[in-house]
């Protein structure tokens, strides 16, 4: 059993270790969109540990297959990029601030008009720049 | 659809399966019951919301899904690591920025995908897709070579989605 609990609180500290550094990101990084990152990596992973290690534990207790936190992890990559969208997006509308050197200017411009790009043409042009 | 609707049993059979499978894991069972209670579901609710369905492109090339599936498994946890080890270094040396990605896949179901897996991978969060779907707008934490991240998403993840839907 030894080897098992050992395992198992490696994947339980990992999973609390990246839920600590997504918190830290969130608290730490300076602009909305950056805060944005934390909360959608580093807590998917963290969870991710925690439910390896819940199948684990209870697949040993019960010593039966319990999968059923699969589906936990599934509904999480579903809703996590979903929810990081939406929140992105409402940012974007109403024009929310970003840090001074955030870079692509022309890009936040298009995105913050929404419909076509304005400064399309230039994207393009760059885009072509770079390729020749 | 059909411009016919014509009455079929099975009308959706993967998402029937799905439910099938999801009804037992979520009960955490194999009892008789509930296998019965799970081919019941999942006989009937397609049945009953198969015509609010809209037309997605189909999968063409499973295998290449379940290999698409790994890669983003797997660069999921590069990316946590890449994020945390940003997160807790120097701020003041991050380089975030906005980047316009040019689409070559055009449909709603593929352009989904793209942009969940850009949220879940190194670095980017997908902010939005322009109003033609021709351009999906990204947040970068760290913006080195604009040009190189475009050609890695075009590249490593918009290429197999294109050849995986066929569109």
């Amino acid at each position: 059993m030894n080897w098992i609990e050992l395992i198992l609180s490696f994947f339980v500290l990992l999973g609390g270790l990246f839920m600590l550094i997504g918190s830290i990101g969130l608290a730490r990084l300076p602009d909305f969109y950056m805060r944005l990152h934390a909360p959608t990596k580093a807590t998917t992973l963290g969870v991710g540990s925690l439910l390896i290690a819940s199948m684990l534990f209870f697949s040993i207790k019960n010593s039966m297959f319990s999968i059923h936190e699969i589906l936990i992890t599934i509904f999480l990559f579903i809703t996590a990029p979903v929810s990081a969208h939406m929140m992105a997006k409402a940012a974007l509308h109403v024009d929310t601030d970003t840090l001074e050197r955030t870079q692509g200017v022309e890009a936040h411009k298009a995105a913050t008009a929404g419909g076509n790009p304005p400064a399309k043409a230039d994207l393009v042009n760059k885009q072509k720049g770079s390729e020749n | 659809m059909d411009a016919k609707p014509r009455f079929r049993l099975v009308p959706m059979p993967v998402q029937s399966a799905l439910l099938f499978v999801v009804w037992l894991l979520m009960n955490n069972t194999l009892a008789v019951g509930h296998i019965f209670l799970a081919a019941t579901l999942a006989f009937t609710i397609p049945l009953l919301v198969n015509g609010l369905q809209n037309p997605q492109p189909t999968v063409r090339k499973p295998l290449l899904a379940l290999r698409y599936f790994l890669l983003v498994l797997m660069d999921i946890v590069i990316a946590n690591m890449q994020v945390a080890v940003l997160i807790l270094g120097p701020l003041k040396k991050m380089q975030p920025g906005f980047v316009a990605v040019p689409l070559d896949i055009n449909q709603n179901l593929p352009i989904t995908l793209l942009a969940s897996t850009v949220s879940l991978t190194p670095g980017t969060v997908s902010c939005d897709v322009s109003e033609d779907k021709r351009w999906l707008y990204i947040h970068a934490l760290n913006l080195v070579d604009e040009q190189a991240l475009i050609h890695s998403i075009k590249t490593r993840y918009e290429a197999p989605l294109k050849e995986i839907f066929g569109c």
